[in-house]
């Protein structure tokens, strides 16, 4: 991908503008995260974590998980004998579909434009992950392996217990047969498992976990994308916890049905900033932090709950640039070209003298990387910030992040969950404006008013 | 930044994150010439750049000021007892200084710089830091390679005031015989038996990090910087913009393109960069057309970074000084008092400007050659990070346009030269006027306002 700017002057050439390399590149070569550990040892976690993130920040990253490969090819699990180290025929069956995984890579990197791809699978043998380095220096991809080792039986049951016995291998089974069988297969690897060594593997570039993190080992971080991938899982932990995401309650200028400015709460804002407070009190959340943005609508919700806040700029709501403090109709009225390409690409249009969603992402990335070191936190934002936020923790696109639906006087609790995040909506029964406009059926620059107009929601 | 006191105008409530509710106590571990005080300088500058008052306390110089006259390495055998008496006060003093940084000046990072290579003295910083409500986090920095080694003493321990009247070989003779007075006793952090602390070992120089226990948000950043920052000798290249027509009509901010003079200046450059013959320069611009227009006639590619954008000057955008005066003289004299916090309405503080430059100095440690094309603003924060200037200084470091300021770690700071590429600009600098009161008049406010048309 070439960086260099294309600069145009002049109106006409915006189009092309908004395609121009917007950020430093994280890196210039396609690069192989390759997992290694026993079975229940948090990869999975860690690589469907680590991808999520990737992709929020605009690297595109896809996972190979070797387990569903294996579940392709065989259809049916039977029980633990299929990962015996004796096992000959099946063993052959492995070796196959892990060359299928490669092939499947190399794929994503030429032809899909993939930047990361993470190997999802045990590599617990030196010749195993000897395999992918010279695949991996045939092609030209850097390689970092992350290693998680655990040993602490508690932590392995409770991992077996939330994601395994409910794997589709496991169907079948009831649950202490599959745990069984599950012990037995973890059996299978220890035999033969060769931990990455601090000497004997010196000129690899990786990262070993100790017990979720309590220790690190970090080998030869060779570039940018690898000390942000480092910085990342050294700060994510698997505590038990939820995170709050609320907007602001409603403000004046909503009711009038205008963007951005910085105003304070309406009366039913005010309403909800109390309605807010006996939410938080019911739910007795142990050690909860509250943070806000720098604008007082999302400062005043706050200031109802009678905690102590953390107020960060981050957290202001996108910069609507000329737009500012304008209804959709007058936006319509004085700038229609910017309002038709934005319906085009609502996430990489930035406002003139604005900014983008893409933007927005981009100062967000530091919430998001304290959001992943605390434990219970209730962010109070804005409409655009929410959105953004939300993308992360439920791996929604870059299509999908501009139209999520975040309305007024409703907090949204995120709980992680085995793989993902479960999501509770708590409408708080204040009545409140919708904000909220879809994207039009017509977003060409030369379309009608009233075509411009056909999504917008009622204000004053 | 270090100095900054609260402004008694303060227009906004502004409260960061916090970084760390008690105090923290970075304690360097590690043989002599292993790079624990340029660690422990480096770090302390970083910290104070983002806003956490740091400061270091290096044993070395105690001894110093105890021990006025350094004889030779005798001092440092571990069999002799007035010496290690004398060391012993020199801890304990330094670590008395420590306590009163971090109660009873405002100070949030303190960093402990000596060998601390036994355990016991270990034990009794952490005893000290455990009475007094203190968190702790080793460095430890393990090194054996003897080219890395050497580098170290040539480059400061051979200038340091113990070798002054030594000749070369002597120093550095007496100086390995010092590193062996510590070697025996020197029990390393250890992933076992200091499993309950908190501590990164950084060997080889970053090839390899072990991390052990990060409790909290400071920790962690410091953990973060440390694995970013290297030795390997390279050059950073600053420089503004090419004179924009704005600038020549006396306006800040905006977005125009480069004026004739400016893009003489894109010309020169380009000729200065071949000149220098720079090994994988990398260019980094702004956004804006400006700093744009200034890398395309360098010729190289280059990457925009949103990033290094001139701080928003809000409602003033594009405003003279004059104008500024008239419609805001409220405003305008309000930053004249406190112009690293004043944030422009609607706009940003040179405060935030450092908030936001954060990942660009981190991606400029990691690095190696850059020149970065940016703007005055910026140009003085990324200034004040490599320069350790105070929160007071920053807004009114000189940074010339068609000037090229050219970087090079040294030692434990950073050497400076500065090129002129002789293309004629308007002169931007604007500084601190006498009169910085509400109510002065407005002749008083515009009395350092460079010429314009």
């Amino acid at each position: 991908k070439p960086i260099k700017a294309s600069f145009v002057f002049g109106t006409q050439f915006k189009i092309f503008w908004i395609k121009t390399a917007s950020r430093p590149q994280f890196t210039n070569c396609p690069t192989m995260i390759v997992m290694v550990g026993l079975p229940a040892r948090g990869k999975t976690y860690i690589s469907k974590k680590l991808t999520r993130y990737l992709n929020w920040i605009g690297v595109p990253t896809q996972v190979f998980n070797l387990g569903q490969y294996r579940r392709e090819v065989l259809q049916t699990y039977k029980n633990y004998e299929f990962f015996r180290p004796d096992n000959e025929e099946a063993m052959k069956i492995r070796r196959a579909y892990a060359s299928n995984a490669l092939k499947d890579i190399a794929s994503y990197f030429t032809k899909e434009q993939g930047q990361v791809a993470v190997l999802d699978a045990t590599n617990t043998t030196r010749e195993r992950r000897g395999v992918i380095i010279n695949f991996a220096k045939e092609k030209g991809y850097k390689v970092f392996f992350i290693e998680s080792v655990c040993d602490d039986p508690e932590i392995i049951e409770a991992n077996t217990m939330q994601v395994k016995l409910s794997s589709p291998d496991y169907e079948n089974y009831d649950k202490e047969e599959a745990l069984v069988d599950f012990l037995k297969r973890i059996d299978c690897y220890k035999m033969s498992y060769v931990p990455l060594d601090e000497e004997k593997d010196r000129h690899l570039s990786f990262i070993k976990i100790f017990n979720v993190g309590s220790r690190y080992l970090v080998n030869r971080v060779q570039d940018h994308i690898q000390s942000r991938i480092v910085y990342y899982l050294m700060n994510i932990h698997v505590t038990p916890r939820s995170i709050y995401l609320s907007r602001h309650g409603e403000s004046e200028l909503n009711l009038l049905g205008r963007i951005g400015g910085d105003t304070g709460l309406s009366s039913q804002g005010q309403k909800y900033a109390k309605a807010l407070a006996e939410f938080i009190r019911g739910q007795s959340i142990k050690d909860l932090k509250v943070w806000t943005s720098h604008m007082k609508r999302t400062i005043q919700t706050a200031e109802a709950l009678g905690v102590p806040y953390e107020q960060w700029k981050a957290l202001n709501e996108i910069d609507a640039g000329v737009c500012e403090e304008m209804t959709y109709e007058e936006i319509q009225a004085t700038h229609p070209e910017e309002f038709a390409l934005r319906d085009q690409d609502k996430y990489r249009y930035r406002y003139p003298k604005g900014e983008s969603y893409e933007d927005l992402v981009h100062r967000l990335e530091p919430v998001i990387m304290e959001l992943e070191r605390q434990e219970n936190v209730l962010v109070i934002c804005h409409q655009a910030v929410m959105r953004c936020l939300l993308a992360y923790f439920l791996d929604k696109s870059e299509d999908d992040l501009p139209y999520l639906k975040c309305p007024l006087h409703t907090v949204l609790k995120l709980t992680p969950l085995a793989y993902g995040c479960k999501v509770e909506s708590f409408y708080l029964n204040i009545q409140a404006v919708n904000t909220h406009r879809d994207r039009p059926t017509n977003v060409n620059v030369a379309r009608k008013p009233e075509e411009a107009l056909q999504t917008v929601p009622e204000h004053l | 930044m270090r100095g900054a006191d609260r402004s008694k105008n303060t227009q906004n409530l502004d409260k960061r994150v916090c970084m760390t509710n008690c105090p923290t106590l970075i304690v360097t571990v590690g043989l002599p010439a292993r790079g624990k005080t340029y660690i422990s300088k480096k770090l302390t500058r970083y910290l104070n750049w983002i806003d956490v008052p740091t400061k270091e306390f290096n044993v070395g110089q105690y001894r110093r000021e105890c021990v006025k006259i350094y004889k030779s390495f005798e001092f440092f055998r571990p069999d002799n007892e007035e010496g290690l008496k004398i060391r012993k006060q020199c801890a304990l003093a330094a670590l008395n200084d420590v306590r009163q940084f971090l109660m009873d000046e405002g100070g949030q990072v303190a960093v402990f710089d000596a060998t601390n290579t036994t355990r016991e003295r270990r034990e009794t910083i952490l005893r000290f830091a455990e009475q007094n409500g203190f968190k702790v986090f080793f460095v430890e920095s393990v090194c054996e390679d003897p080219d890395v080694i050497a580098e170290n003493i040539v480059q400061v321990k051979l200038g340091s005031p113990d070798y002054t009247h030594c000749n070369t070989e002597e120093a550095v003779a007496d100086f390995m015989k010092r590193i062996k007075c510590y070697e025996n006793s020197y029990q390393p952090l250890d992933e076992e038996l200091d499993g309950d602390l908190s501590f990164i070992k950084i060997i080889d120089v970053g090839r390899r990090y072990l991390v052990n226990r990060v409790q909290d948000h400071i920790q962690s950043r410091i953990v973060y910087y440390l694995m970013n920052i290297h030795i390997t000798p390279r050059s950073i290249y600053l420089c503004r913009h090419g004179e924009s027509d704005l600038n020549i009509k006396g306006r800040i901010g905006g977005d125009s393109g480069l004026s004739a003079k400016g893009q003489e200046f894109a010309k020169s450059l380009g000729q200065f960069i071949q000149s220098q013959n720079i090994h994988d320069l990398k260019v980094w611009t702004s956004q804006m057309k400006r700093t744009i227009q200034t890398a395309e006639a360098v010729g190289v590619p280059y990457e925009q970074w949103k990033a290094l954008n001139e701080i928003d000057a809000g409602v003033c955008e594009e405003l003279m000084y004059e104008e500024i005066q008239q419609r805001y003289p409220l405003e305008f004299a309000l930053r004249d008092q406190d112009k690293y916090r004043y944030r422009y309405p609607k706009g940003e503080s040179y405060e935030d400007l450092v908030q936001r430059l954060e990942p660009v100095i981190m991606e400029l440690e990691r690095q190696e050659n850059v020149l970065v094309i940016c703007h005055q603003a910026v140009m003085r924060c990324l200034l004040a990070y490599f320069l350790d200037k105070t929160a007071e200084e920053l807004p009114y470091l000189k940074c010339p346009l068609h000037t090229v300021l050219k970087l090079t770690p040294v030692a434990y700071g950073c050497k400076v030269e500065s090129v002129c590429l002789n293309v004629d600009a308007v002169n931007t600098h604007r500084d601190r006027p006498s009169n910085v009161n509400v109510h002065r008049t407005a002749e008083d406010a515009l009395q350092t306002v460079p010429p314009h048309l």
